[in-house]
């Protein structure tokens, strides 16, 4: 089945965090997903600035997904929505959040899919 | 002293900072060094809002952190000064002699610099400044994580980046 709208977002954070959500989105939604994977790693937080304008810029991107509320590139991002009044910031990124994202749904219900996927199984618990 | 750690790191209070080193050694308040954040609110309300609530954050200048080190040493909660560059923490150190160890947490890639470590990259006026803080009597020495071995000047300087 075709996706119906493809919308592009960032996603950004530590180490190999985007790449490797992307590529479980990609091994449940497919390929196509319109997700495009920044990094902090080396970068001072000018270079993550540029890294993810850029990323911005090249898909027209108006969601930036970051992995940490205090990470960098939550920072950084806060920082860019000052000067790109479209520019939406999402922090705390999980699978289930990306999944209601491609799937085509607004950022409330993204935000409300992420909290309802978490929980604690087993008898320990 | 309660300052744990004079932090040289140029992302300032992010994931390392707050999760990896705030959490297990139960940082009570942080203190971040910036002539141009303490002048910035917004930017304050931003570090504000990545720091947990039981972790207390002062913005301050260099010339007002000379004026309150005592107290932040005076203080019974565990406490991590962080500066964004070399060069304010060679005034702060500077000016506080008391003062006796500064560690790097992380100076990324910048036109300029020279990968020493994984996370240390190095201008030679950067190089010349860490230096002269041992000169003055300060250990420098590169740590970005509690987990991580500590690293002495002489040995950073000697890396190509592959540590």
């Amino acid at each position: 089945m075709m996706m119906s709208e493809r919308r592009a977002a960032v996603v950004a954070g530590h180490g190999r965090f985007a790449e490797g959500i992307i590529s479980a989105v990609a091994q449940v939604m497919g390929e196509g997903h319109g997700l495009v994977a920044v990094t902090n790693a080396d970068r001072t937080p000018e270079g993550i600035e540029q890294a993810i304008r850029e990323a911005l810029d090249r898909t027209g991107a108006t969601v930036l997904f970051t992995d940490l509320p205090a990470g960098s590139c939550t920072f950084v991002g806060a920082r860019l929505a000052r000067s790109i009044p479209a520019l939406h910031v999402v922090t705390g990124t999980s699978l289930p959040m990306l999944l209601s994202f491609v799937a085509g749904g607004t950022l409330e219900k993204v935000v409300e899919q992420a909290q309802a996927g978490i929980r604690v199984l087993g008898e320990g618990r | 002293m309660t300052l744990e750690l004079l932090r040289i790191d140029d992302r300032l209070i992010h994931g390392q900072v707050v999760v990896g080193w705030g959490q297990p050694c139960e940082i009570g308040f942080f203190v971040l060094v910036d002539d141009a954040i303490a002048a910035a609110e917004w930017e304050q309300e931003l570090y504000r809002m990545g720091t947990p609530p039981e972790m207390a954050i002062e913005f301050v200048t260099v010339d007002q952190a000379v004026q309150r080190l005592a107290q932040y040493q005076a203080d019974p909660r565990v406490g991590m000064l962080l500066t964004g560059d070399i060069e304010t923490m060679d005034r702060l150190t500077a000016a506080s002699p008391g003062l006796r160890q500064v560690t790097i947490g992380g100076l990324h890639m910048k036109p300029g610099r020279v990968q020493r470590m994984r996370y240390v990259f190095l201008s030679p006026a950067e190089q010349a400044l860490l230096q002269a803080m041992v000169a003055r009597g300060l250990t420098v020495v590169a740590q970005d994580v509690p987990s991580a071995p500590v690293t002495s000047l002489d040995e950073v300087l000697r890396g190509d980046g592959t540590a």
